[in-house]
C-alpha cells in the first residue's frame, strides 16, 4: 500500500490524534497511590454499598489511615457535587458506591446488599436492587 | 417558682379562699393545677419528641431508585474525574 495516499495518511493523522487525546486525558485524571492500589487488589480494602472505602479483615493503623483519607476527599467530592446534583449527601454517595462496585476489578473486594465482603469475579457484582443497570 | 406562676395565673383563687379562712382545703386545691400542668408539660414533651426518631430513619432507607438513577451518569463522571480516590 501507497503510504503516501491521502487516505493513509489521513489515518495516520486521526490515529496520531486520538493518541495525543489519550495522553492529556490521562494526565489530567491523577492516578491511584501505589499503596492504595496495592490494598484495594490484594483485597484489604473494599468498595462498600454507601460509597465509601472499607477495611477487609483486620485494621493496621496505617490502612486505617489510607481509608479515612480517601473516605475524606471522597466526602468532600460527594457534597460538592450532590449540591450542583440538587441532592443530598446520602442519595450521591450511595449513587456513586453501585457505580463503584460496577467498577471494581475481579479480585477486588466489595459489599454486597447483605453486608458481607465479596470477591469480584467476572460476573457482575451483587448490588443493591435500586442501584441502576 | 411554679407556684408564683400558677396564682398569678388564676388571681381569683387565693384571694377568694383567704377570704373563707379554709386553709387545707386552699393546699389541696392548687395541687391539682400543678397535677393537671406538669401532666400536660408531659403530654407535651412526648408528643413533640416522639415522630422525630422515625422521620430521621425514614429519610435514610427511603432513598428511591428513581433519585439514583437520576444521580448515576453525573456520579460515574464523578468517579472517572477523581481517579486517585476512586
Amino acid at each position: 500500500m501507497n503510504s503516501n495516499s491521502p487516505l493513509s495518511r489521513f489515518a495516520l493523522g486521526l490515529a496520531a490524534a486520538s493518541l495525543a487525546l489519550g495522553g492529556l486525558a490521562s494526565a489530567a485524571y491523577a492516578q491511584r497511590d501505589p499503596a492504595y492500589e496495592q490494598a484495594r487488589s490484594s483485597g484489604r480494602v473494599g468498595e462498600k454499598m454507601d460509597g465509601y472505602l472499607g477495611i477487609v479483615g483486620a485494621a493496621t493503623p496505617e490502612l486505617q489511615r489510607l481509608v479515612n483519607d480517601i473516605n475524606i476527599k471522597r466526602r468532600a467530592v460527594y457534597a460538592e457535587k450532590a449540591q450542583a446534583a440538587n441532592a443530598t449527601l446520602e442519595e450521591y454517595a450511595l449513587t456513586a458506591g453501585c457505580v463503584a462496585i460496577a467498577r471494581t476489578s475481579p479480585g477486588e473486594k466489595y459489599q454486597a446488599p447483605d453486608g458481607s465482603w465479596q470477591t469480584r469475579t467476572s460476573a457482575p457484582p451483587l448490588r443493591d436492587s435500586r442501584c441502576p443497570a | 417558682m411554679r407556684q408564683a406562676e400558677l396564682t398569678s395565673e388564676c388571681p381569683g383563687v387565693t384571694p377568694l379562699l383567704m377570704q373563707n379562712g379554709h386553709r387545707d382545703t386552699m393546699g389541696m386545691r392548687w395541687m391539682a393545677p400543678v397535677l393537671v400542668a406538669s401532666i400536660v408539660a408531659l403530654g407535651g414533651c412526648i408528643s413533640v419528641n416522639a415522630p422525630e426518631g422515625p422521620i430521621v430513619i425514614e429519610l435514610n432507607i427511603n432513598i428511591r431508585q428513581e433519585v439514583i438513577y437520576r444521580l448515576a451518569e453525573d456520579a460515574g463522571n464523578t468517579i472517572e474525574e477523581n481517579a486517585d480516590i476512586f
